[in-house]
Order: C-alpha cells, then structure tokens, then sequence
C-alpha cells in the first residue's frame, strides 16, 4: 500500500482544497506531524473508498489559512491542532483559543517532541 | 441518633442509590456499570438503583482516569452528594491511572480528588467485580451513621429559600 | 432573549461526558456549541514511550466498545509497513471478532437510545440479547470488553471447531431474538413520534460534513470502508445497509438492520474458515508512512503512522469516526426543541473517549 501525498504551498492550499471539493472528494482529516524545525500538515481526503492526502510544510512558528470556510468540518479538527501543537489558523470559523482540549493548567502543546518523554529520557541516559 | 434517622439509616442499607460519572475512562467500564442494571446481572434485586442527580445519591462510581477539566466535574459532583456518602473507583484507570498513567493530561486515578473507599481492578471490571464493590462500599457505608446535630431542616429549608431567591443572579443570558 | 443551557457532562441519559452549550429561545434550540476534552488523556503520544507491540493494547484503550477494531486498524498500518503477509485464518478470526463488536455495540447503542426516550422494556430487552455476544466474547477470547486478540502478524488466540460451532448457534440464537425485537421497534407509535423527521440531515449535508458510518448511510450515501475489502472482508459479499430519509429513525433502522448483516457475515465467515498459521513471524523495525482505514461500529476509522525504523513510532494519529460526526451534530440541533437533544446526540452514537482519545 503506497502511500503518495501531492505537496502543496501554503498560498496554493485553498484552491487546492476547493478543486478538491468540486471534485466531489469528501474531507476525512487532517494530520500534524512534528518534524523539529517544521511541521507537517496532511490532510486527507476520500472518494468512492479511494483516499488522496496533500501535504503541506510549514516552519514553526508560523501561521496556517484556515480551510474550515471551505469545509465546516475542519472546524474541531484545526482548533484540536491548534490545541496539541499550537499552530495558528488564520480565519477559523469558530476559536477556541487554544482550550478546545486542554485547561489553562496544562503544559502548552503536548504534542510537540520537545515535552514528551522519549526525549527526556534520551537526555538523562546522554 | 432519632427513630427516625436510625429507620433511614437501616433502608439506605436496604436500596443504596448509585450515580455513574465517566471520567476519562475507555467507555469498556461504563458499559459494564450499564451492564450491572440489565437482566443477566440485574442489581435492582438488591435495591440498587443508578440515577443522573447526584443530590440523589448514597454511591459514587467513577470509572476512568482523572483529566484537570473532569477533575472538577467530579468535584462538584463529590460535593453535591448529601452525606453520608460512599465513592467506589472502578478499573485500572480509575485506582492508578492504568495504561494512561503517564500520559500528559493525565493526573492518575480518582483518589488524586476525591477520597475514595473502595478500589474494584480489572480492565474492564467485571460486572461480577463491581456488584462486589457496591457490597463493600455499603459496609463502609453502615458505620457512617450520621451525627446527632447534623444541620437542621429548618436551616435546610432557608438555605434553599435564599437560592430561590438569588436565582436572577445566577442565570446566564446572551 | 436567548437563554444558555448547559447540557451535560454529567447527564442521566449519557454514560459519557458530552458537553453542549445549547442556546436557546423559547424551547427551540438557536445554536450549540461543544466542549470537548472531558475525557481527553493524550494517549497518542505514548507511541514514544512505548515500543509498537506495546502500542496494540494502548490503543485498544483509545475505546472499549470496538476495541477489536482498533487494534486491528493498527497492525494492518503496521504490517503493512513492514509487508507482512497475515495469515488467512488469522484474517477470518480478526473479522469474526471485530463483527461480534459490532453486534454487541449496536445493541449497547440501541437499549441507550430506548432509555432515552423512556423505553425502559426495550433497553433491558437489547442489553440481555448483547449478553449473548458478550458470552462468547468472554469465551473465546478471555474478556468480555477488551479482548487483545489481536497483535502484528495475526492472533494470539485460536478458536476450536466446537468454538466456532457454538458462534453459529448463537447468531441463529440472535436473529431469532431480532426477530422478536423488531415489531416492537418498528410499529411502536411513541419510538416513531421520537425519531421520524428529528435531526434530519440530507445526502448532501452529510457528504460535505464528512459524517462517517450509520450517520452518513442513514443519509443516502452508499459508503462502507469494509467494500475496501481490508482483512477476510474480501471473502465475503455484502453490500452496506443503506436508508434515504436522513432522520434519527432512518439511522436506527441502519444500525439494526447491520445486526442481521452482521449475522449473515459470521455466518459466511464461519462456513468458510481455513485451517493454518495464527500469526506471521515479525522482524525488524517498520519504517515509513502510511494510512489504514477500517469500519467501526460507529463509522470510519482511520489511523495514520509515520515510523522511521526506530524502536519507536514516530506518530499515531488515530481519526475516529465521532470525531467525524461531531460537525454533523451541530448542523442538526438547531431547530430542533430541547426535549429532542439527547437523542440527537445519541442518535449519531456519540463515543466520546473516540472523539477525544
């Protein structure tokens, strides 16, 4: 099973998406992947049990267009990786402001490989 | 302690009510706390009853680990609960935090809130293990008889008046 | 004026923590917002702590009603990773198992929905015919819930021909059941005053919404992921339940009709078994990337890995099919009155411990 993902850039990704809805393709979600310096947003679609996914790489620290005005249901998932990862979406439907998930007591964006414990531990055992 | 409080006492003994609260938990002890109340194992031949207020209830079920946004759910729900009152955790996640422990949104089991009586493992817990904990957690419960000057009803009743009264502070409008 | 109305997380008709802040005029629901995160644990990121066998009974936890189907979805990413043949029969078992989950969950589901609308009888009725699935769960498996049958390469566990002999007769056993279940269900004048024409959602909503399973064939839309044709679902033929009307009655009627397709697979399954191996022998480390989806009770599972050939995955990204039915939710609920949000919300099989992982 090959997995082939279409890279895309960041100004490109809406018509990108809309070509992609016109097409009828149904949007199943979209992936965060943290990759060190930057990170990866896949969003994956289906048509007729066929899935196609883009790609999209992005620096840290820099902010993302929303698609949720394309698909309303990209709406929870931008604001669950807004969440987990701090990614800013410009032009999100509806923000939760980064408490979609998380209380303020939490540690700011637990998925991101500098909190979690795989690296930690490598660090003790250096 | 009065005839009365000892007659309500003895039936609280007889039909324990139970509230259940999800607290992160996989929804496999959830269903198996349901499972208790249908016909196969059938926990209302004991008198046990699940119902949704906690200002009903003598025993809280907690299955599942504890999260800081349910943490205080389960808080209010704890202090809702008149006295006395009993707390059983169910399940790996709901005594340690189970598989989860060491996740990040993770705090551990319930007793990390709310002080917990009676332990029931598994992962699920049986229906046969849980029916076991609310046994225990009655026994706990018998020797909790309420005190002779708890709080009388005439102060009850005015505690509830000055709410009625408070009410247009406390609706939330937009 | 516009009154807000907090709807769970403690709720007398939801075993789970929901969260809705429904705005309302009058009786009639305006707007509804939720609140997520009341079971949320993170447990994705534990792939960095614990190594890819591990991962099978983490991510079992990610829900316990279709556990089975969860850690399924897993191995086949990783075995196809690696590009592990699995073994026939350990395929047929895998789909046995997963089909009793099924069963099991839409009756869970269908005694909720009972309670809901006060039909104590009904849920007491659907919970004692799932006792039978769980029973056989319990036997051949060693759990009534969370059995672990699966790991990467196959099964741990086999079934004997007495096992498999004894499956047959409780799926005759069920349907006969059904049978009896069914004009309760299907002439009752109060159920269809409850459900008929409540939170409708048309073909067209429910495409662009991304609704998965039941919730997007109540709708008109003909997709089931197990037409893909992953695990021994290539054996077999069926062809997914599909009703047009798009209300909670026409999502009811899929998920008990799937009981009886759910009976006939194990059936075809069961006459079919091979004899062979239960599991593949496993070497080395994966590496790469891929997605697997598979049907849940509830709808379409996806689960993506990234592995970069260390002891270690990389990423787990598990997309569950509530979190896809989410959206729909709050399409349908305004609209509707106060009184009818519990079972929209259960209309739609909400799993919450799913949606937040």
């Amino acid at each position: 099973m090959a997995f082939e993902t279409k890279n895309v850039e960041k100004n490109q990704l809406a018509a990108e998406v809309q070509a992609l809805k016109n097409g009828g393709q149904r949007l199943l979600t979209m992936t965060c992947v943290d990759l060190g310096e930057s990170f990866d947003l896949l969003y994956h679609f289906d048509l007729d049990l066929q899935m196609t996914h883009l790609r999209l790489t992005v620096p840290k620290g820099e902010s993302v267009p929303s698609i949720s005005g394309i698909y309303f249901a990209a709406l929870v998932i931008e604001n669950e990786t807004q969440d987990l990862f701090g990614i800013k979406f410009e032009g999100l439907a509806l923000d939760f402001g980064g408490h979609f998930y998380l209380e303020e007591e939490v540690k700011k964006y637990p998925f991101c490989k500098v909190t979690v414990g795989k690296t930690e531990k490598a660090g003790e055992g250096a | 302690m009065g005839f009365f409080q000892e007659l309500l006492h003895k039936s609280r003994m007889k039909s324990p009510w139970l509230i259940h609260f999800d607290c992160g938990s996989c929804n496999g002890c959830d269903i198996e706390v349901l499972a208790c109340l249908t016909p196969v194992y059938d926990v209302e031949r004991f008198g046990v009853l699940n119902i949704g207020n906690p200002k009903h209830a003598d025993i809280l079920v907690v299955s599942g680990t504890v999260n800081p946004r349910n943490a205080k759910v389960l808080k209010n729900i704890y202090d809702q609960m008149p006295e006395p009152k009993a707390v059983i955790a169910i399940g790996a996640c709901g005594t340690s935090g189970g598989v989860f422990r060491e996740a990040y949104n993770v705090l551990g089991g319930v007793d990390k809130v709310i002080p917990v009586d009676v332990y029931v493992p598994g992962c699920p817990s049986k229906p046969e293990a849980i029916i076991d904990g609310v046994v225990l957690a009655l026994e706990k419960l018998k020797v909790r008889k309420p005190e002779k000057d708890t709080e009388p009803l005439v102060a009850d009743l005015k505690k509830a008046r000055e709410f009625y009264e408070n009410r247009e502070e406390r609706q939330v409008t937009g | 004026m516009a009154t807000i109305v907090p709807f769970g997380p403690q709720h007398p008709v939801l075993p789970e923590p929901l969260h809705l802040r429904l705005v309302l005029e009058d009786e009639i629901v305006k707007e509804a917002l939720p609140t997520l995160g009341y079971v949320h644990r993170g447990l994705e990121t534990l792939a960095s702590i614990r190594d890819m066998d591990q991962m099978v009974q983490i991510v079992e936890r990610v829900c316990g009603i279709c556990s089975c189907i969860h850690a399924h979805t897993y191995c086949m990413c990783i075995e196809g990773l690696m590009g592990i043949e699995v073994p026939k029969r350990a395929d047929y078992l895998r789909v046995i198992w997963s089909e009793l989950h099924r069963m099991h969950s839409h009756l869970l589901w269908l005694g909720l929905l009972a309670d809901a609308f006060g039909m104590e009888s009904m849920f007491m009725h659907a919970w004692r015919i799932r006792e039978r699935v769980m029973d056989v769960l319990e036997a051949t498996a060693g759990n009534r819930v969370i059995i672990s049958v699966n790991k990467i390469g196959g099964v741990r566990r086999d079934m004997s021909p007495d096992q498999l002999r004894w499956v047959l007769q409780v799926a005759d056993e069920l349907e006969k059941e059904l049978d009896l279940i069914k004009p309760v269900l299907t002439n009752d004048y109060s159920v269809k005053k409850r459900t008929v024409g409540v939170g409708v959602l048309t073909y067209q909503q429910a495409y662009e919404l991304g609704a998965a399973g039941p919730q997007l064939r109540g709708s008109g839309v003909a997709q089931d992921i197990r037409m893909t044709g992953y695990g021994a679902y290539k054996y077999i033929d069926f062809a997914p339940v599909v009703e047009k009307d798009g209300d909670s009655w026409a999502r009811t009627m899929v998920r008990f009709r799937e009981l009886y397709q759910s009976i006939d697979i194990v059936r075809q399954l069961v006459s079919s078994i091979p004899d062979g191996e239960l599991a593949a022998k496993v070497k080395g480390k994966p590496m790469g990337e891929i997605a697997c989806r598979s049907e849940q009770p509830r709808g379409e599972l996806m689960y993506y890995v990234k592995a970069t050939g260390d002891k270690y995955l990389d990423r787990v990204r598990i997309r569950t099919p509530t979190f896809a039915n989410v959206p729909p939710l709050l399409v349908m609920l305004p609209g509707c009155e106060m009184a009818d949000v519990p079972i929209i919300a259960l209309s739609i099989d909400p799993c919450i411990s799913c949606t937040e992982r």
